[in-house]
């Protein structure tokens, strides 16, 4: 770990600190940052589940056979489960709700949120959809037992007359909270930043952050609504004597749920990678000492990928029997959005590119997140042609290259983010080998469950089964060691926070620790901030001056005004 | 950092309401899954449970030995009626006290563009749904296995079976009916902003009228194609569950009108605030964003009569 400037800076309390008490503060909370944390909290506490269940998913393929799972349909239950819980409660709440809850207002130059209260609601929809899932673990689903099996695709008739049992319906109401949680969560951060930016920051002068929370705010208020309708759609299609819509023997259309479903779900993929596009901008210019590549064409090719990112969705639908011309289309606009990918990639390699290069903890996971993203993204290239994935649908390939964008991708970009601003948000530093350890064994550890996938999708072995024949035993055994690491991994990411918390008083750091490189606004206040930020907003000047002054010439003109 | 606040935002002291909005959305779910498919079987043995726990649809189908099974999504409902109405007497309260600042005003009228937004969004499913089936029956006809046998019931749209609702009868009274709201609604935001009280109360209080008209017409078509389909055994016309016609018609046009009561309860608060004095010419954006809001439930509907009803049939 590189010197952290002003380590022993005295943790002053002023009268802007004063907070709440214990559940006033916690449970009523108005304040961005507490309920950051909160979403921080909860992230993991979903990731710890969303793991599990993929643990015991890896255990249970590690040799043929069916050996730890007491039936298929349970192991189906872990699928759908890992996805729903990885997807809507680990990545989303930790990026969008904890990251952007924390960071954005600080970045924009604002005290708060917009609407502090609508904050805490979105916040504690969360459990509530939450224990709704969990609820459906343990009550009936389809004949074969508990719980829903369907996929996280929830595909009709699976999820219809498939299931008939209550735990679809839990599954249901839970989506439509966590849904409703994102909206009044997107409707927030657009506020927020179109009314709340500090004299002088344009939109033009915005950290790439709070662009890419812009624009996945928009995706989640466009998006989520149609999921909402589809969902609403399966609901009343379960009941017995109710609507006809996914029921072809009643002129329904059961492909009308894949439309629907992908046309939220395609957005969904980059509301979940766009926020660590962010994060990853502001952590390779802080550690290349230079201001990103190509600031603009940063900001406009995330706006170019969500637009581009409606109107692709049915690459996910290449087998259901589309027209050839239909296909056509999607190909062709599913590679279109690889062109404002690659800038954003060859930015972040020119922003290196000739800079001061410090390969700290966060740098390292950022560096991972692009290699890895890449690793992703060139898959990606490959599954948008419709003859292609005609073959590779449904199959590992499909695996590996999700979770080389997701559980590689989104998630570098969480322990990145985590890495970044540790300090900022919690006042004191990490041990720098232990967080290293950290990322070498899940660097290593993803890599060795997802990379072999490739190889079993391309001999064709299907996803949500869980049992296979003897052929592919090799590589499965081998992405079940990979499981382990990422295990050892995770325990040494606790080893990490324990560690860090016992420290605490040895290591506080400064308002920047991290030097020269780090100019957004949330390195000019102190680690940890005070509970309301910004009484008197920064002012940011025309020219490219550096924010530190400002602030520093803001708080010097308040003092002088009321001397 | 300390000091005074010199910044015109909102920092609002810690507040229930949004937890207590979390607890309900979890007992309102639980009442929903409750009521649509039941947690325990209607077996006759543990009668508590069953009122408490079985499927609430039964009772409301008039099933034998039926009975509850709808208690907790009304529970669920009123807190969060409750839950609503303490959280926006705050709102209220705080705007009363002049905390609303002109950048906070500025702030509502993009959280309630953005609302509108999703509300659109959330319409654009349902049409979606619609044109599909309307617009590609004969491809749908052709390839799908469980209708192969018949195909020509499915190749035209409506299906052959359905007498649609004539759209020159109640459906044009209901659009008359919402364009009309639209203008009262006019007047009366008109006339609170030229200071005249009284006005603006007759304005928004013939709007929230019409608006239980619309209602009240629209229950009248809903019930008058339920009978008639019970008259006719089913044949004619049609129900939520006789096709997918039906599906769509009563789907879309029932989440209209839910749309049409929330918009209506929106507008009678305000009315409401007005009588109690509540509400200046310069300061009412609550009262705003209903007509905003009241103004996008009309422009839907304007569609729905369009294509739903006029349209394709
Ligand atoms: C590193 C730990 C992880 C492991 C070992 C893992 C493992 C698995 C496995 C074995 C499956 C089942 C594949 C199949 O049969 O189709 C799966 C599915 C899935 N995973 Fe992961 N996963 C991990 C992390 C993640 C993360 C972080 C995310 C998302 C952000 C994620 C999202 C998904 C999704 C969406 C599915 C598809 C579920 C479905 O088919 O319904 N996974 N994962
Ligand atoms: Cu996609």
């Amino acid at each position: 770990m590189v010197a952290i400037p002003g380590a022993d800076i005295p943790v002053v309390h002023t009268p802007a600190d004063d907070k709440p008490g214990f559940w006033a503060r916690w449970f009523y909370s108005t304040n961005h940052k507490d309920i950051g944390i909160l979403y921080l909290i909860f992230g993991i506490f979903s990731g710890l589940l969303g793991g599990f269940l993929s643990f015991m998913m890896r255990m249970e393929l590690a040799t043929p056979g069916i050996d730890v799972f007491s039936s298929e349909h349970t192991y189906l239950v872990f699928v759908t489960m890992h996805g729903l819980i990885m997807i809507f409660f680990m990545v989303m709440p930790a990026l969008i709700g904890g990251f952007g809850n924390y960071f954005l207002p600080i970045m924009i130059g604002a005290p708060d949120m917009a609407f502090p209260r609508m904050n805490n609601l979105s916040f504690w929809l969360l459990p509530v959809a939450l224990i709704c899932l969990l609820i459906s673990f343990f009550v009936p689903g389809a004949a074969e037992g508990n719980g829903f099996g369907g996929a996280w695709v929830m595909y009709p008739p699976l999820s219809t007359t498939g299931s008939p049992g209550p735990a679809f319906d839990f599954i249901i109401i839970g989506l439509l909270a966590a849904g409703f949680s994102s909206i009044f969560g997107a409707i927030n951060f657009i506020t927020t930043i179109l009314n709340m930016r500090a004299p002088g920051m344009t939109m033009h002068k915005m950290p790439l952050f709070a662009w890419a929370m812009l624009v996945t705010a928009f995706l989640l208020l466009l998006a989520l609504p149609v999921l909402a309708a589809a969902l609403f759609m399966l609901l009343t299609d379960r009941i017995e004597g109710g609507t006809a819509f996914f029921d072809p023997a009643r002129g329904g259309d059961p492909q009308m749920f894949q439309h629907l479903f992908w046309f939220f779900g395609h957005p969904e993929v980059y509301i979940m990678i766009l926020p660590a596009f962010g994060i990853v901008s502001h952590i390779v210019s802080t550690f290349s000492k230079k201001p990103i590549f190509g600031y603009l064409g940063m900001a406009y090719a995330m706006v170019a990928i969500g637009v581009v990112g409606f109107v692709v969705w049915a690459h996910h639908m290449y087998t259901v029997g589309m027209d050839v011309n239909v296909k056509a289309y999607f190909v062709l606009a599913t590679l279109v959005i690889a062109v404002p990918t690659g800038v954003k990639v060859f930015s972040w390699l020119a922003t290196m590119w000739g800079g001061s290069i410090r390969f700290t903890v966060p740098m390292l996971w950022a560096i991972g997140f692009i290699i890895l993203f890449v690793v992703g993204g060139v898959t990606g290239v490959m599954l948008a042609n419709a003859g292609v994935t005609t073959y590779l649908h449904d199959t590992y390939y499909v695996v590996a290259h999700f979770h080389y964008v997701l559980s590689m991708g989104a998630v570098f970009g969480i322990f990145a983010g985590w890495y970044y601003w540790y300090g900022k948000m919690f006042g004191h530093h990490y041990n720098g080998f232990l967080a290293r350890l950290h990322f070498w064994l899940f660097f290593i550890g993803v890599n060795v469950i997802f990379f072999p996938q490739h190889f079993l999708g391309l001999n064709s072995m299907p996803r949500r089964y869980i049992d296979y024949p003897v052929e592919f035993e090799f590589w499965n055994m081998v992405s079940s060691w990979g499981a382990w690491i990422t295990l050892a991994s995770v325990a040494v990411f606790f080893v990490v926070l324990i560690e860090a918390f016992l420290m605490r008083n040895k290591r506080r750091v400064g308002n920047n620790y991290w030097g020269e490189g780090a100019t957004t606004l949330e390195w000019t206040i102190s680690s940890p901030p005070p509970y309301h930020q910004f009484s008197v907003l920064p002012r940011i000047d025309a020219g490219d001056s550096d924010p530190h002054e400002e602030v520093d010439e803001a708080y010097a003109r308040r003092e002088g005004d009321s001397a | 950092m300390a000091g005074a606040v010199e910044h015109d935002y909102h920092i609002l002291p810690p507040s229930p309401w949004p937890f207590f909005a979390g607890i309900a959305a979890l007992v309102w779910g639980l009442g929903m899954v409750v009521f649509f498919t039941g947690l325990v079987p209607r077996s006759g043995d543990g009668a508590m449970m069953e009122f408490f726990f079985a499927r609430g649809l039964d009772t409301i189908q008039g099933r034998d030995g039926s009975g509850g099974g709808w208690i907790i999504l009304l529970i669920g409902t009123l807190m969060a009626a409750y839950v609503m109405y303490g959280w926006w007497r705050d709102v209220a309260a705080e705007s009363a006290r002049g905390e609303h600042t002109p950048v906070i005003d500025l702030g509502l009228r993009y959280g309630m563009i953005m609302f509108i937004m999703q509300e659109a969004m959330f319409f654009v499913g349902w049409f979606w749904m619609f044109f599909e089936l309307g617009l590609f029956h004969k491809f749908r006809a052709g390839w799908n296995p469980d209708i192969l046998e018949n195909p020509e019931s499915y190749a035209s749209w409506p299906p052959p079976s359905i007498e649609t609702v004539d759209p020159w009868h109640l459906p044009l009274m209901n659009t008359l009916i919402l364009l009309l709201s639209g203008t009262t609604v006019t007047w009366g935001h008109h006339a609170l902003v030229h200071g005249d009280r009284k006005g603006a109360k007759w304005g928004i209080g013939l709007t929230v009228a019409l608006g239980v008209l619309f209602l009240a017409v629209m229950a009248y078509e809903y019930t008058h194609l339920f009978h008639y389909r019970l008259e006719d055994g089913m044949n004619g016309t049609f129900w939520l569950s006789t096709n997918v016609y039906g599906s769509a018609f009563f789907m879309a046009t029932g989440f209209h009108g839910l749309h049409v009561l929330i918009g209506a309860i929106f507008l009678f608060a305000m009315w409401a605030r007005l009588m109690n004095g509540g509400m200046s010419p310069e300061k009412h954006f609550g009262l705003e964003a209903a007509a905003w809001y009241w103004h996008f439930v009309d422009v839907v509907w304007l569609f729905l009569f369009a294509f739903i009803y006029v349209a394709f049939v």
